[in-house]
């Protein structure tokens, strides 16, 4: 009799570790990183000198032109130097720090990424999927050809980025609009909703302790945890994990990227 | 004898719950797989919509050779004719549906690369925004098979692996095709500005 049981037992187990085992790669293949995409940058900003090619001050001046416009329209501009984008070409890796980073909101997708790579010689403009129709690909071929070449070549470097990025918020200026306060109050509901049930919890917890009469506490001790994994549990997760992605620090005034995504649209050049 | 039976009814119930969650977990799946291909599809479907304009714009400089722009245009028809829904994702249908896009891909870039010997056409904007528009494509079909390969091969992943390809049986999820690589990187216009 207990032969056949722990047969079962031993299958059941068996099956479990199978399942698991069955689990596991596909967790794997989803954390695989990439060393050449940089990774996002923290504390989040917009202008990504990983070269030192701008002055400090040229660079301040663009972060601030950026977050202004992310301010007012939530949309993402965001400019990533590195020396070589090796060994992809660079509208791949447009794209990629892009999809990386999650450039634009999450359900706007209103991303860009201007991409340059100083010892290739080659920039490229990576549109998010929302920002397709702003800065159609032939679009960003002629920012790149019309504006940004012939100032590089002339080693106008910081000119060259921000006469692009003012084409580019000309372009899309009234595409989209910033509705940062049903953002806040999302995330900050949440947040009040946990504190007010914990508070709750607690007021019921420390009553039951003062009563200390079985009846009452009985009820008590039950009413709290009955209530609290079905609502508070889910609640406090989905929440948490919207802050974590936005970078955590708002203080700077750049909030963070937003989760947008890049389907492989943009232009790329040489100069 | 009672023991044996609890522990039975417990597997039968594991067993039933698993399965759900199995079969719900494959539908999760494949509905992926099935919204990428959409998008691989909406993406070539995209530049088979820019041939005719390009075409066009090429007949309309100077007199461009009549065999390049022959073998786009016939490129372009049997592409589009070969088209697959979401539940005809077989890897020979697959690999079908590659080769006839490939064959367009290949002769674009004919097109293209001819085309640099003909600097009045070059220099028009109209054929530089081309240009522009099917590079992007280009680069949204990758972007598109890379993203379907990849939600595809989870699927398959959870399809074949024990004990989900028992349940997989039952409910009659199959195996999807992939894209290959290696071919279409030989094929893929390069377009150089």
């Amino acid at each position: 009799m207990s032969l056949l049981a722990n047969k079962s037992l031993v299958r059941l187990l068996g099956a479990m570790l199978l399942t698991l085992c069955s689990l596991l790669p596909v967790w794997a293949q989803d954390n695989t990183g990439d060393a050449v995409i940089p990774d996002r940058p923290n504390p989040p900003r917009l202008v990504n000198d990983f070269v030192g090619i701008l002055q400090p001050s040229e660079r301040s001046q663009l972060e601030q032109k950026l977050r202004a416009y992310n301010d007012s329209t939530s949309t993402q501009i965001a400019i990533v130097i590195v020396r070589t984008t090796q060994p992809y070409p660079i509208g791949d890796f447009g794209f990629q720090v892009g999809r990386k980073w999650g450039i634009g909101q999450n359900e706007k997708n209103n991303g860009l990424v201007l991409a340059w790579a100083t010892g290739d010689r080659k920039i490229t403009l990576a549109t998010g999927y929302g920002m397709e129709g702003a800065i159609p690909d032939a679009v960003a071929n002629r920012i790149i050809k019309n504006i940004m070449s012939p100032a590089f070549k002339e080693q106008r470097y910081y000119q060259g980025l921000d006469e692009a990025t003012t084409e580019i918020i000309k372009r899309a200026s009234g595409e989209y609009k910033a509705d940062e306060s049903s953002d806040d109050d999302g995330g900050g509901g949440g947040i009040f909703f946990f504190f007010l049930i914990f508070g709750i919890i607690i007021l019921v917890i420390i009553i039951s302790r003062r009563n200390g009469g079985g009846g009452t506490r009985y009820r008590g001790g039950g009413g709290g945890p009955i209530f609290f994994p079905p609502t508070t549990y889910s609640g406090w997760g989905s929440s948490s994990g919207g802050w974590g992605s936005g970078g955590g620090s708002s203080g700077g005034g750049f909030g963070g990227f937003g989760g947008g995504s890049f389907g492989g649209g943009g232009a790329s050049g040489d100069y | 004898m009672s023991k044996g039976l609890i522990i039975f009814v417990v597997i039968a119930i594991v067993l039933g719950m698993y399965g759900c969650s199995s079969y719900n977990g494959l539908v999760e799946k494949d509905t992926k797989v099935e919204q990428a291909w959409a998008n691989v599809q909406t993406q070539y479907q995209r530049r088979a919509d820019l041939i005719p304009n390009l075409v066009r714009t090429v007949q309309g400089a100077a007199n461009f050779e009549k065999s390049t722009l022959q073998a786009v245009i016939e490129a372009r028809s049997n592409a589009t004719s070969v088209k697959l829904t979401a539940d005809q994702l077989t890897p020979e249908n697959i690999q079908k549906f590659q080769a006839a896009q490939n064959q367009l891909g290949g002769s674009l870039s004919r097109l293209l690369a001819v085309a640099e010997s003909y600097p009045q056409l070059r220099a028009t904007q109209n054929f530089s925004d081309l240009q522009a528009q099917l590079e992007g494509t280009e680069n949204r079909i990758t972007v598109a098979r890379n993203d379907f390969n990849g939600v595809a091969t989870t699927y398959n992943q959870s399809v074949r692996s024990f004990p989900n390809n028992i349940f997989a049986g039952i409910f009659g999820f199959q195996r999807k095709g992939l894209f290959e690589a290696s071919q279409a990187a030989q094929n893929a216009p390069t377009v150089q500005f």
